[in-house]
């Protein structure tokens, strides 16, 4: 266990947290005050200028080991991977989402509230500049995120939450073409997750009876001392979990996420199977392994079958899939359930597996997504499998990244994909979790045929006439899957630095 | 047998083994980057590599020779270390290594340069190549590992060059079907594989060969089965054996030169490496042994019977290497020194039966694609060579003596029947009845191929022979064929003595019947199986299909393996996968939705893609919470913990 010293405030641990906050808030400045011309610019600037910003102190803080205000944030070395993960899977996102060159306008509505498919709106979807408050909702989402990883009660948790989901609520409805299925989309991840939080709160109430108070230690100690009624610890503990579980999209907690990930804009998708897995996993990492480790062997069996049955479901549904933004949706639900192995591991391996299998996959989807952006018709992005026929021939180069991608997300070795399914299986062989790696190896079997069909039909189809054509990206999402399939095949050929650096972040303060 | 295996490191011209692997990848990418550019040249940069790979094995290869300790290890780099996982990125070149490497890439090149002109009217020729230099990229890496990591990455990297080029002829819609066959039933071993790896980091902590082999003496019988029974799986997978033996002749829609190298001479014989290369484990447990030995004895003779009611001259051939196969399992499964009459069998099988399919092609290349024995005949007059070189390959596989079947598959049945009481008895009678068989098939083959009234269809009038860039290749894998099997058994078994753990000696037990009585039996077998078939086919048959009776017409359905498979496999996931739709959205995705997005526009058209409504939703999530409440309240109860 490390030293633990308690300033009351230690603004330098949570200066990352601070740095996004104020971003965001100068940002609805921004979107007041600034001339509609300039926003766009000025935005990403400081969008990704203060993302960065939080990124050098998360690097500078990386050997601090606290917990501060109160109790209620602990920094420490799984915080400071997470965060930092978050951040960087954030600045490609807000590459991908800044992107204004594939479309006139750029990905996002001018104005939200247009009635859709009234004149008004057929005129804005002409080429209307898009609106810009995308950018201080990211960063606040972005900054909840950073939070969330973090937080070392229950209560600032529960906040953290309600900070990152909502402005991806409004995130979700907020794209240019197809707004019914958009704005379908939001309005359904609102309701589902408000009904999660609501178990969420539910559980930490129930908790609080049990410990007498919401932080993870004192939770921790309550369940060691185990005096009181153990029905409010577990039917707390399944609440809580469930709230957590619909995040990270565990079945059968996953519903939302195809019909979201399909109608969200596609940036914002790339953001939300990025940065938002990255949080659920670190909160739920924190949740089990600091307040309810003296429990850990009555969770493992729920957890671990809730992995299996998401492994299924994830990859069974993904072979029926004819869309690519589904099947994308489907893949990121059976990844949740191979990171869950890992998470139900139980031992130091499962928690840097988890973290290193996080970060590959957050550049692998954000890659994809990025690519999927690009393939488009008259009507926006052709999304549609059966469109993707001959793509080969139409652009090789974009086919065979996404090859690749596919490839990676497959687990053909030689790929980050394959590195981070081994570690996790590993992790859970010697954590002694045998039977949850027999169902990730004959599930991950499953779903490398849907990938390797979508590989199929791009080479060895002939091209349609109705063949999307593919745009020419920007210098942006040039940048973003640049970066993505750099760090696929990067992690999956010397993945040892990656791997050495969660391992030394694997440890949590108590 | 506690012997322990040590490798040593590599010094000199031994550690740049590594370039075998980098020259045909680095080929393959060039040949997928520059695309359409290097269409005039492609080929020739695809056959350079990998001759270029072999002459560099060759010379390891002597190198070696001259070595005190034959295991040579190369360790490039650090793969995977996280606590107690350590994974080398490494290399291993011992002589079973070295003789892989030899068979890969001679073999190989041949093939190449043959594909040269079998593929020169195709336009996709040159991503052909590319494709095909990936494959011998990761063929050579699977032999080449030194851990069973680096071994998987091999094995997922053929499967997908397979696949690949499986389904290369993507105009057919049986290539496609293939294709997907392959993969499926690939996957099926390769989960049995990825498990096994898995077990061998639970109970030993590594998957570096050395460690793995001097450590699986301590683990616990009941450990060593499962492990070898998962890695059986795997070779099963891959080689084509029984219960995962139907993909194999399926995979005959690739182009010929693919049948040849991959589905033949090469990536077919991984699971045989697999489990030779994994001898330790497999002489640790005779359970173990027996299964394998009775996969082998059960594939070889489904073979031969559903071979013998073939009419597609590919899929009689790839019938012939799923038998064939099935006497190499027997080998290694025997145990001993049968490890290496098993890779002597595989090395003359690679060339005997490359010849074959390369012979096959080019009956292919003249007959404008046709493929049905029963419309040849004749061709004895119109392809010398091809008839000629095909001829040396059909005396080899049968076994006739002097040719190199004789002396490679005669070991074996010799060796089954040096097993311990009954077991010989019906090991050995099952290899020797395979035998007959085979000469049976393989004569009826022949026959109707090259001799016989002509029973062409209409549209061919003139017969070619092939170019001369078909035949040299076809000439060199001949000359293997009649000289190789005696060759390598006087040689390969003694080499392969230095393997770390290959060739250990067992006193064998008393045949029970004489090696003298055996080998006159066999030959018997032999001529008495092509005499009748000689006698049945020598004028010909019948040009459709004729009404057949049980047995042949249950060999026709590949003895209802299909079947089987549908029925175990196929059902269950496609009931599986509907009612996970069903619950699951109820079934928005279905194809039917799906296909009006992709013609429509309108937004009222795209909302229909969408009908989940939130209020199933939120039941399913209700239904989930409950459920999960219940399992802690039942835990805590004490039902479930």
């Amino acid at each position: 266990m490390e030293d633990l010293n308690l300033p009351p405030i230690d603004y330098a641990a949570l200066s990352p947290i601070l740095i996004l906050f104020g971003v965001a808030c100068l940002g609805v400045l921004v979107e007041a005050f600034a001339p509609r011309r300039a926003r766009h610019p000025v935005q990403l600037v400081l969008a990704i200028g203060g993302s960065v910003a939080a990124l050098v102190m998360v690097v500078l803080e990386r050997n601090t080991r606290v917990v501060t205000i109160g109790d209620a944030v602990a920094i420490d070395g799984p915080s400071l991977f997470l965060q930092g993960a978050i951040l960087l899977l954030g600045i490609v996102s807000l590459l991908l989402i800044g992107e204004r060159s594939l479309e006139a306008g750029g990905p996002f509505v001018a104005q939200a509230a247009l009635t859709v498919g009234s004149e008004k709106d057929n005129r804005q979807a002409q080429g209307a500049p898009g609106n810009t408050e995308i950018y201080p909702l990211a960063v606040f989402a972005l900054s909840g995120m950073l939070l969330f990883v973090a937080a070392n009660d229950l209560l600032t948790m529960f906040i953290a939450l309600e900070v990152l989901s909502l402005p991806l609520y409004l995130l979700c409805a907020l794209a240019r073409r197809k707004r019914l299925l958009s704005q379908e989309a939001a309005l359904k991840y609102f309701l589902l997750g408000s009904y999660a939080s609501a178990f969420f709160l539910f559980g930490v109430a129930l908790l609080y009876g049990y410990a007498g108070g919401v932080n993870l230690q004192q939770i921790n100690e309550a369940v060691a001392a185990s005096q009181n009624s153990d029905i409010l610890l577990y039917a707390g503990l399944a609440l809580l979990a469930i709230g957590l579980l619909f995040k990270v999209a565990a079945a059968p907690f996953h519903v939302w996420t195809p019909d979201v990930y399909q109608g969200a804009p596609t940036p914002v998708t790339a953001f939300m199977a990025a940065c938002t897995k990255v949080a659920g996993f670190g909160a739920l990492l924190r949740v089990l392994y600091v307040a309810f480790e003296g429990v850990q062997w009555d969770y493992q069996p729920v957890i671990g079958t809730i992995a299996v049955l998401t492994m299924i479901v994830g990859s069974v549904l993904a072979v029926t899939q004819q869309d690519i933004k589904r099947l994308l949706a489907y893949s990121s639900i059976a990844n949740a359930g191979y990171l869950l192995v890992g998470v139900v591991a139980q031992n130091r391996e499962g928690v840097s597996s988890t973290l290193f299998y996080l970060v590959a996959y957050g550049f692998t989807v954000l890659a994809a997504f990025g690519v999927v952006s690009l393939v488009r018709d008259a009507d926006g992005e052709a999304t549609h499998l059966s469109r993707w026929a001959g793509l080969g021939r139409r652009s090789p180069l974009l086919a065979a990244i996404f090859t690749f991608l596919m490839l990676a997300f497959a687990g053909i070795p030689l790929t980050s994909g394959f590195i981070s399914k081994f570690v996790v299986f590993g992790a859970a062989i010697d954590g002694g979790q045998s039977w949850l790696v027999v169902a990730g190896v004959v599930t991950s079997m499953i779903i490398a045929f849907p990938y390797l069909r979508v590989i199929v039909m791009m080479w060895l189809s002939e091209p349609a006439e109705t063949t999307p054509t593919v745009s020419v990206p920007g210098w942006m999402t040039s940048a973003a899957v640049f970066i993505g399939v750099l760090a696929t095949l990067a992690l999956g050929v010397v993945p040892s630095p990656l791997l050495d650096l969660t391992n030394d972040a694997s440890l949590f303060v108590r | 047998m506690e012997e322990t295996v040590e490798y040593v490191q590599a010094t000199g011209l031994l550690s740049s083994v590594w370039l075998l692997v980098a020259i045909p990848l680095a080929s393959a990418a060039v040949l997928l980057l520059l695309g359409r550019r290097a269409d005039k040249w492609g080929h020739w940069l695809g056959v350079l590599a990998v001759g270029s790979a072999f002459v560099l094995g060759l010379s390891y290869f002597i190198s070696l020779a001259g070595m005190e300790n034959k295991s040579v290890e190369l360790s490039l780099w650090d793969f995977i270390a996280v606590g107690r996982f350590q994974v080398d990125f490494g290399l291993l070149f011992d002589p079973l290594s070295g003789v892989f490497v030899l068979l890969i890439t001679g073999v190989g090149s041949l093939i190449h340069l043959y594909a040269v002109g079998y593929m020169s009217h195709d336009e996709g020729r040159r991503k052909f190549f590319a494709y095909f230099n990936l494959f011998v990229a990761a063929m050579l890496l699977l032999v080449l590992g030194n851990n069973y990591v680096m071994l998987y990455f091999g094995w997922e990297g053929v499967g997908l060059a397979s696949y690949l080029l499986i389904s290369f002829w993507y105009t057919k819609p049986s290539a496609a079907t293939a294709g997907k066959k392959a993969f499926l039933m690939n996957r099926v071993g390769d989960a049995g594989l990825a498990i096994g790896i898995f077990i061998m980091f639970a109970t030993l902590g590594t998957t570096q060969y050395v460690d793995v082999f001097n450590g699986v003496s301590g683990l616990a019988a009941g450990t060593i089965l499962v492990l070898g029974l998962l890695l059986l799986l795997g070779a099963a997978g891959k080689s084509g054996q029984f219960p995962l033996q139907a993909w194999l002749p399926d995979a005959m829609e690739g182009p010929t030169p693919v049948s040849a190298l991959i589905h033949a001479a090469t990536m077919v014989t991984a699971g045989v490496y697999l489990i030779a290369r994994s001898n330790p484990i497999f002489s640790a447990n005779h359970t173990l042994q027996t299964v394998v030995v009775s996969v082998g004895a059960l594939t070889l003779l489904m073979g031969c019977i559903i071979g013998a009611a073939k009419d597609d001259i590919k899929r009689v051939l790839a019938w012939s290497t799923v038998s064939q196969i099935g006497y190499m399992f027997l080998g290694v499964g025997l145990g001993g020194a049968a490890y290496a009459l098993a890779i002597v069998h595989l090395l003359a099988h690679g060339f005997f039966k490359a010849n074959m399919f390369l012979g096959a092609g080019s009956v292919m290349h003249g007959m404008k694609d046709q493929v049905d024995i029963r419309r040849f005949g004749g061709l004895s007059k119109y392809m010398k060579i091809t008839w000629l070189t095909f001829m040396m390959g059909w005396l080899a596989i049968i076994g006739m003596f002097p040719f190199s079947g004789f002396f490679s598959k005669e070991p074996i049945i010799v060796a089954a029947f040096e097993r311990e009481g009954w077991t010989a008895w019906l090991f050995g009678m099952a290899a020797l009845l395979g035998a007959g068989l085979t000469a049976f098939y393989m004569t009826r083959l022949f026959i109707l191929t090259f001799h016989g009234p002509k029973r062409w269809t209409e549209d061919i009038e003139h017969p070619h022979e092939s170019p001369a860039i078909m035949t040299i290749p076809l000439i060199l894998l001949a000359i293997g064929s009649v000289g190789a099997g005696f060759l390598l058994s006087t040689s390969v078994p003694d080499w392969l003595e230095a393997t770390g753990g290959l060739g250990a000696q067992e006193e064998p037990h008393e045949a029970v019947l004489s090696h003298g009585v055996l080998t006159a039996l066999s030959l018997l077998l032999t001529v008495a199986g092509a005499g009748l078939a000689y006698l049945l086919f020598r004028n010909g048959t019948a040009k459709q299909e004729q009404p057949a009776g049980v047995v042949v017409t249950a060999a026709r359905r590949n003895l209802y393996s299909d079947t089987v498979n549908e029925a175990i496999f196929e059902k269950p996931g496609i009931f599986l996968t509907r009612a996970l739709v069903y619950l699951d959205n109820r079934g928005i995705d279905g194809a039917v939705n799906g296909l009006a997005a992709a013609v429509g526009g309108g937004s009222g058209r795209l909302r229909r893609l969408q009908t989940g409504f939130v209020r199933s939703y939120a039941t399913s999530m209700l239904t989930g919470a409950l459920l999960v409440v219940a399992a802690f309240l039942a835990i805590q109860l004490g039902w479930l913990a």
